[in-house]
């Protein structure tokens, strides 16, 4: 088949996405005129509803962004919060901010890799027919799932959204009794995740490959973090404090979309499960390093698509690192903690967290007790620049093809980023003065 | 017997509902051999023409959304709003109390006309809604209850008593007693009383009950050492709309 010189595509409303984008790509005599991923969410203006209302909301609010990172959300809010106001919180709410972190980004990764990317690679239209043909994948997936959200509803009282994370601290606590039995839900489905990472490998992901600049947060503690540290680029130079986040995302408003774009050293960056591994793969639980090896991932990997593997990498890390941590959590016992109030009611302050999509930034100027300046850049925002420029890398290889499985080919591109759209149409004009 | 055929929709919101609806029909298999769901973009690639039910998420919030919610409407044997967004506008009304333009201009700056936006709404400011599940998010177990309720042929309402009868019955301290506050008094229960079980006070994304006694609860929260103004956020966070309302009828 010759290759074909004009090609129209405009999907609306990818499916099985967080969020509406549209992908538009056109051809006219073998050039490519327009390549775009155009996200139609509606406007949200979280920054601007923050605003006069008091720092004890920002989280509230905030975790109402994404249903599906809404622990990640008001946790990198707390921090933007308690850093504004001097606040230090105790190493109990730390390890329990982490361990409710885990179960998010476990929820979060086998969400997607099952229900979300398996049906592509299964030759499905959704997770609902697996349950007939491939029973033992999708229970698989729902038990995984379940313990997922129990870490957060033993934490926290529920995933979306979460109700004892507060300012300086919890307003509940589990008990012994809750952690012991959470404990062995995760130790339960260990073999569940040896499971996954076979499924993994008798997948084949399109072959595609485009260098870019890879970012994420990196820990100096020995941590494989989720949250805080300094923000790492795979390019030379490449280490900033996270209060330089505009230093780095340098966002800016395009007419086709109502997310921001990004970029740092080069047009675009990629953020998410893979550009974390590569930096920070050496952090990994052995076990998920292990299952890396067997999934082909390494650390000099370019192609997008394995974006999903190095999530069911993490996958692997989070539970094994869960079960560690409440380990921490039983020898040292749970100890009644009133949250920590704030030394002063003035400040600024920036949170980044690893949400499952990538780096999160949280910043709060607050006067008074009360939010006097917002910006939240969020993970999807900065890969929109990246998504594109894979696109126009790839659809010039991909023209022989029908135009259908054209469409596919890029659909699944967008699908492997894991977008969450409707977290990445609520950004900000930051004014500095 | 057909399998009924649900559809689940989104408009402005997290999507946060439609994920707490998955997380229900995983425990529930049994109900997904009950019905056909015909679509959701969240979870599937699968499109439809009509649906005994829609489900909808999210708030309108522009004149663009209204045609795709009367296309909806046109298609839909009966229309339920789904989570606090579709039901009262959501958290997203939080900007009905600001100046559209400043909330435009903060987030987008001299590019703010680019993206076309108006006050965020209840979904059936717009079309006919025939029932409603309310929360931020959902309550997992009352979806259940309105699906296994649609079989029977009749569409649940939720509880019209506060979310104090909640705690009464769950023996949760409450709040006031401890030192804090709460809206439970005006709020609608039906969420098990969630929020004060975890020990936080209710935000009142059920929306106010019948005849709720606004002045009565500002003066409970002032006595309680909390100041206007952050009364004025507690009763805007998920009230904005319905207090507005209030306030038109009462033609204050």
């Amino acid at each position: 088949m010759s290759k074909r010189k004009d090609l129209n595509i405009n999907i609306h409303h990818i499916t099985r996405v967080e969020g509406h984008g549209d992908i538009v790509v056109d051809v006219v005599n073998g050039e490519l005129k327009q390549c775009e991923l155009q996200v139609t969410e509606t406007p949200r203006f979280f920054e601007a509803m923050l605003l006069k209302r008091p720092f004890t909301e920002s989280a509230l609010i905030t975790s109402r962004i994404c249903g599906i990172c809404a622990v990640g959300h008001a946790t990198t809010s707390l921090r933007a919060t308690e850093s504004a106001l001097g606040i230090a919180p105790s190493p109990q709410t730390k390890r329990l901010r982490r361990l409710n972190m885990l179960g998010e980004i476990l929820d979060s990764h086998i969400l997607h890799a099952y229900m979300l990317v398996a049906p592509d690679l299964l030759n499905v239209g959704s997770v609902f027919p697996l349950a007939k043909t491939a029973p033992d994948v999708v229970l698989r997936a729902l038990r995984m799932k379940k313990v997922a959200g129990d870490i957060c509803r033993v934490v926290s009282g529920r995933h979306t959204h979460p109700i004892a994370m507060t300012v300086g601290g919890f307003t509940h606590l589990p008990t012994t009794d809750e952690l012991y039995t959470l404990r062995e839900s995760l130790e339960s489905i260990l073999p569940d995740v040896t499971a996954t990472v076979e499924l993994f490998q008798s997948l084949s992901l399109p072959e595609f490959e485009r260098d870019t600049e890879y970012m994420a947060l990196r820990r100096d503690d020995g941590v494989y973090g989720f949250i805080g540290g300094d923000i790492v680029s795979t390019d030379e130079n490449g280490r900033w404090p996270v209060e330089q986040y505009l230093s780095v995302t340098n966002e800016i408003v395009l007419p086709h979309t109502s997310a921001k774009n990004c970029s740092n050293q080069r047009d675009s960056y990629m953020v998410g499960a893979l550009s974390r591994f590569k930096l920070n793969a050496d952090l990994l639980h052995p076990q998920a390093a292990a299952a890396a090896t067997a999934l082909g991932l390494t650390q000099d990997c370019i192609n997008p698509y394995m974006n999903t593997v190095a999530q069911v990498v993490e996958i692997a890390h989070c539970i094994i690192e869960g079960m560690a941590l409440i380990d921490e959590l039983l020898k040292r016992g749970i100890s009644f903690e009133e949250p920590i109030a704030p030394t002063r009611l003035s400040g600024e302050g920036v949170g980044a967290c690893e949400v499952p999509r990538g780096m999160l930034f949280h910043h709060y100027a607050i006067e008074d007790g009360k939010v006097a300046l917002a910006d939240c850049i969020i993970p999807t925002n900065q890969n929109v620049a990246n998504v594109e420029a894979d696109m126009r890398a790839l659809v010039p290889t991909l023209l022989e093809l029908p135009q259908p499985e054209i469409a596919h080919r890029l659909e699944m591109l967008v699908r492997a980023y894991d977008p969450c759209i409707s977290c990445s149409t609520h950004m900000l004009n930051v004014k500095f003065e | 017997m057909n399998k009924p055929k649900i559809a689940f929709f989104d408009f402005t919101s997290c999507e946060g509902c439609q994920l707490t609806v998955i997380d229900s029909l995983q425990t529930h298999p049994e109900l997904l051999d009950m019905i056909d769901i015909v679509e959701f973009r969240e979870a599937m690639s699968e499109k439809s023409d009509s649906y005994d039910v829609a489900f909808i998420e999210g708030s309108c919030t522009r004149v663009g959304d209204e045609a795709r919610l009367i296309d909806i409407r046109e298609r839909a044997g009966l229309v339920i709003a789904l989570g606090a967004c579709a039901h009262l506008g959501g958290v997203n009304a939080i900007r009905n109390n600001q100046n559209l333009d400043m909330v435009r201009e903060y987030v987008y700056g001299d590019k703010k006309e680019w993206f076309d936006t108006y006050e965020p709404r209840a979904i059936s400011k717009v079309i006919e809604v025939d029932g409603v599940i309310p929360g931020c998010p959902i309550d997992g177990a009352e979806f259940l209850r309105v699906v296994k309720g649609l079989f029977q042929g009749r569409i649940l309402s939720p509880p019209d008593y506060p979310v104090c009868m909640e705690c009464k019955l769950n023996g949760t301290v409450c709040l006031y007693q401890r030192g804090q506050v709460c809206l439970g008094p005006i709020i609608r229960a039906g969420c098990n009383a969630i929020c004060t079980t975890y020990g936080n006070s209710c935000i009142g994304c059920r929306g106010l009950i019948p005849a709720a006694n606004i002045d009565s609860m500002r003066v409970v929260l002032a006595e309680h050492g909390v100041d206007e103004a952050e009364i004025d956020s507690k009763m805007t966070l998920f009230l904005t709309n319905e207090l507005a309302e209030l306030e038109q009828e009462q033609g204050r």
